[in-house]
């Protein structure tokens, strides 16, 4: 027997079942097809307007930091400003997203954006985020060309792009936006970012930069509807 | 009339038995007070040395015995949480597989409470004739809090009490590092558990710690009087029943007296 | 070759502890920090007792239909173009994991924090196969480097002070100048950032553990503060991910639920920094991730534990409040109990994993306080299977004899109402009598281990049933 036919032998030995039992299939089956929802928390369910302001706090709250700008067009000024901000060299990288790439970066003079593979000296990245959830101030990013997944990992500053229209209210709502993007099959990997590197296991002193970046600085672009 | 009022059956468990009679009393005093006819069947334990240690024969056997001794009883009080949980929690587990010992364990944990959650919860009682003079700290032992929901009630009723003021300590609900058999089994460890408690004791500064179980007051006492620290400790019982002239517990028979 | 079981040195291993100020002083901001922590993020949540009951419920139904639920991944992780391989135990495991590493000509490893690559001790047997692991969460990074398993399943270098860090680094990192501060945690974490950042470019094989496996999807999730965890799994040739049967759950929707307890139960976050939900391999236009992507499943005796009493330990998501929360834990630290899983979680899993005949203290070394089950996220009945232990190990005549004649001797007693009586009555009248100036004992030859530490009460002189008796006699 291989290990596999082993285990489950095991198991339905264990549970007392031999796997071919339809009402316990149908449960599963059904499981899967209706993904219910359980309780979902109250803070989740805000209108629009709240829930953006909620967002924003529960963002800052994570040690992120927020700005709020007005359009697309306007967060080239904001990357930039977040980069003299922290003094840091005026050059950061992007993955082939679209609506990345169609921003006014040359209006940033002193600013080189850099569109590619990540490269692991880069010093800051920007992503667009598919999602934020507000539950929890979490970025939703899906791995891919547009927005490469090392991006939000290697670089010591990571901005990242939401649009007030994407901002959900909690987890299964993105759950939701995930199936009707992808369909079946989910992107390798989805990223839910909760506010910037951290670790607390040197005498549980929080310290903020562990292996991830040290700052995640959130564009909130637009207001809620 | 005294026909009329309820009987209570008093558990009075083998530390109170064999270690410190006045808490019986007391618990006896307490429910008359609340106008209850108390009594007390001859009883040894609730066989919780035998449950905590696997053997659940000893502790079935333990079981139908106490059932069988209180079960006429309108009620059956225990003055401890922890054997308090043993009779109304663990009880009916014993019992799973036996329906007609299910229903009667069932029957007897559904009338089965700790003291003052009964004084409280059951009989009404708001107030207590007591007076202490002095500062006070109380511990929520384990079982009896976490068990039975035995947490604002006593120190509603030591809220009661003529001249005394309470002081929470820090982790109140913290275990002292009793449990049992733990204590003797595993002494180190129990010593390291109880000096944090009589730490916290000691910084709240009061005169008196508190508790329901006697088997946590002798593990505090213990420690506090080996450490040299001359903080009386009381089970609730004797506090709220006025016999805090008494020697507190692990303090020599003669000091208080003048 | 899995790690080396010292449970049944745990006395003496918990006397070691005891004794070690360092780890005493390390100990104690576990107690104050994880559950005051935890207290506010669940209060900050009003919805948290009722999501507790759902998570429950959840891993419930999952390990009700665990073949079901496994036979679903399974099918969609393959569809994904990953690669799914049982393990029986600890042994097949392992072989699974250095296949992949030498078919990928692997020289070096980096690993996330996976607690099932302790259980089957995947470094020394890598090592001694010529791969080399590399742990880069920064509490398992610290105790690789001192040759120690975690004391704490989700802080596992949380005995350890900075002092003891920063020794360590002056031993091992050999460039390190001498000038370097290396004072607090702060340019501690920077030193190892930078030494591990060259140890993530330079891996072939990422090997991470998973919190959950999604059936759904057929997504393997990790969920971390660190970010290691994500370099670790998208930087090398192949992704590895070690796991056990018990990990899968329905949906996403069901993971919502168990994201919502468990980073509260286990830091007091509102959300750990990093959840990572990983769907097979590299796909044809993905700039970066890896090649290949393997999810071992693991076995390793949890399929017994379906069946019969401990069956809700599998519920356990690995958050450490019950050992954050234990008086036991907060006293003697992790590595007292011996194996892998510490604190109340591993006094359960333990002895199911690795036999009750070596772990039989475990499951004695609790004050049933109850405290564990208050703050489990997936309401896990610990004290009450702690008992079951020490039921099996009565059954099997494996407590100490002179506990068992003790026990007997004071049955036979207690269940003699008359006798008892009078048994008791002679035995306080002496003690009282023994003890009648002081009030207490400062040593009792039979309760020595008690006088070792504190004093013992006097009884104060007859039993109360004889005093209750002759006063309603004489009334």
């Amino acid at each position: 027997m291989s290990g596999r036919d082993t285990v489950m032998a095991s198991i339905r030995r264990g549970l007392g079942v031999s796997g071919r039992e339809a009402p316990r299939r149908q449960a599963v089956e059904s499981r899967i097809a209706g993904h219910p929802s359980g309780l979902r928390p109250a803070r989740g369910q805000l209108p629009p307007k709240e829930r953006l302001e909620l967002f924003v706090t529960m963002v800052e709250r994570s040690a992120a930091t927020v700005a709020r700008v007005g359009a697309l067009d306007d967060v080239p000024a904001a990357v930039a400003e977040f980069l003299r901000r922290h003094n840091l060299p005026m050059r950061a990288q992007r993955g082939a997203d679209a609506s990345l790439a169609a921003m006014p970066w040359a209006a940033e003079t002193t600013l080189a954006i850099d569109a590619g593979p990540p490269d692991p000296a880069s010093l800051a990245a920007v992503s667009r985020a598919m999602a934020g959830i507000t539950e929890t101030g979490t970025l939703v990013l899906a791995s891919g060309p547009d927005n490469p997944t090392s991006l939000n990992f290697l670089p010591d500053n990571h901005v990242v792009v939401v649009t007030a229209a994407d901002v959900a209210g909690d987890f299964d709502a993105v759950w939701a936006r995930l199936r009707e993007k992808y369909g079946e099959s989910l992107p390798r990997a989805v990223n839910l970012v909760t506010g910037p590197s951290r670790t607390a296991d040197i005498e549980q002193t929080l310290v903020i930069g562990a292996h991830g970046p040290r700052r995640l600085h959130v564009v909130v672009v637009g207001e809620a509807e | 009339m005294v026909e009329s009022k309820k009987r209570v059956g008093l558990f009075v468990t083998c530390l109170v038995d064999l270690i410190r009679p006045s808490v019986g009393f007391a618990a006896a005093k307490l429910i008359e007070d609340a106008g209850f006819m108390v009594e007390v069947p001859r009883q040894t334990c609730c066989g919780q040395p035998a449950f905590n240690s696997g053997d659940r024969a000893t502790a079935r056997a333990l079981a139908e015995q106490v059932i069988a001794a209180f079960e006429g009883f309108d009620y059956v009080v225990a003055p401890s949480g922890s054997c308090g949980g043993q009779l109304k929690i663990h009880y009916p587990e014993l019992f799973r597989d036996d329906p007609d010992w299910l229903a009667r364990a069932d029957a007897f944990a559904a009338k089965t409470y700790e003291l003052v959650s009964f004084l409280v919860d059951v009989a009404g009682v708001t107030h207590v004739d007591a007076t202490f003079e002095g500062t006070a700290t109380y511990h929520d032992a384990c079982s009896g809090l976490r068990e039975l929901g035995v947490r604002v009630q006593p120190r509603r009723l030591l809220g009661t009490v003529q001249g005394l003021t309470m002081k929470e300590m820090a982790d109140s609900e913290v275990c002292c590092g009793f449990g049992g058999t733990f204590a003797t089994k595993y002494p180190d460890i129990s010593a390291t558990i109880v000096a944090k408690k009589a730490a916290n004791v000691v910084a709240t500064g009061a005169d008196m710690v508190i508790a329901g179980d006697l088997g946590c007051l002798m593990n505090m006492a213990g420690k506090l009087s080996r450490d040299g620290k001359t903080i009386e400790v009381r089970h609730v019982a004797e506090v709220l029943a006025g016999m805090s002239d008494l020697p507190a517990i692990g303090a020599p028979p003669r000091e208080r007296t003048p | 070759m899995s790690a080396v079981v010292t449970s049944p040195a745990f006395k003496a291993n918990a006397k070691a502890a005891l004794a070690d100020t360092e780890l005493q002083k390390a100990l104690a901001l576990v107690e104050v920090n994880f559950i005051v922590r935890r207290r506010a993020a669940a209060d900050q949540l009003p919805e948290f007792e009722a999501l507790r009951d759902e998570a429950r419920d959840i891993k419930d139904h999952a390990l009700a239909h665990l073949d079901l639920y496994l036979e679903e991944y399974e099918k969609r992780v393959v569809a994904h173009g990953g690669h799914v391989h049982f393990a029986v135990d600890a042994e097949e495991a392992r072989r699974i994991v250095l296949d992949v590493c030498r078919r990928l000509g692997a020289k070096t490893v980096t690993k996330g924090k996976t607690m099932i690559g302790e259980e089957i001790g995947i470094n020394s047997f890598l090592e001694a196969n010529g791969v080399v692991p590399i742990e880069t969460d920064l509490g398992e990074y610290l105790i690789q480097l001192r040759g120690e398993l975690p004391s704490h399943i989700i802080a596992p270098a949380v005995h350890l002070t900075k002092a003891q860090v920063a020794a360590d680094f002056r031993r091992c990192h050999a460039d390190l100048p001498r000038d370097r501060d290396l004072t607090e945690p702060t340019t501690l974490a920077a030193e190892a950032r930078t030494v591990l950042r060259q140890k993530f470019l330079a891996a072939d094989v990422g090997i991470t553990g998973a919190n959950f496996l999604i059936a759904e999807t057929g997504s393997s999730v990790i969920v971390t503060n660190e970010g290691n965890g994500d370099l670790t799994q998208t930087l090398p040739k192949a992704h590895i991910v070690l796991a056990s049967i018990d990990k899968v759950v329905p949906t996403l929707e069901d993971l919502s639920q168990l994201l919502r307890v468990l980073a509260r139960s286990a830091t007091g976050q509102e959300a750990s920094v990093y959840t990572t939900v990983s769907t097979g391999p590299r796909r044809a236009d993905d700039p970066d991730g890896p090649n290949e992507y393997h999810v071992v499943i693991l076995d390793n005796g949890r399929s017994n534990m379906l069946g019969g009493q401990f069956r809700d330990i599998l519920r356990c998501i690995r958050c450490g409040a019950c050992m954050n929360h234990c008086p036991v834990y907060s006293a003697v630290g992790g590595h007292a109990y011996g194996w892998v899983y510490p604190g109340p979680m591993g006094a359960v899993m333990t002895p199911a994993l690795v036999g009750i005949d070596k772990t039989g203290h475990l499951p004695n070394a609790s004050t049933f306080c109850g405290r564990c089950e208050e703050v489990c996220p997936v309401r896990i009945p610990l004290p009450k299977m702690l008992r079951h232990w020490r039921e099996r190990e009565f059954e099997r005549r494996l407590s100490p004899a002179t506990v068992r004649a003790g026990l007997r001797f004071w049955a036979f007693f207690a269940r003699h109402p008359r006798l008892y009586g009078l048994a008791t009555l002679v035995f306080a009248r002496s003690l009282a009598w023994f003890g009648r100036r002081r009030g207490r004992f400062r040593f009792l030859p039979f309760a020595r281990g008690w006088t070792r530490h504190r004093d013992f009460p006097a009884p104060m002189g007859s039993t109360f049933q004889a005093q209750w008796r002759s006063r309603r006699r004489s009334s």
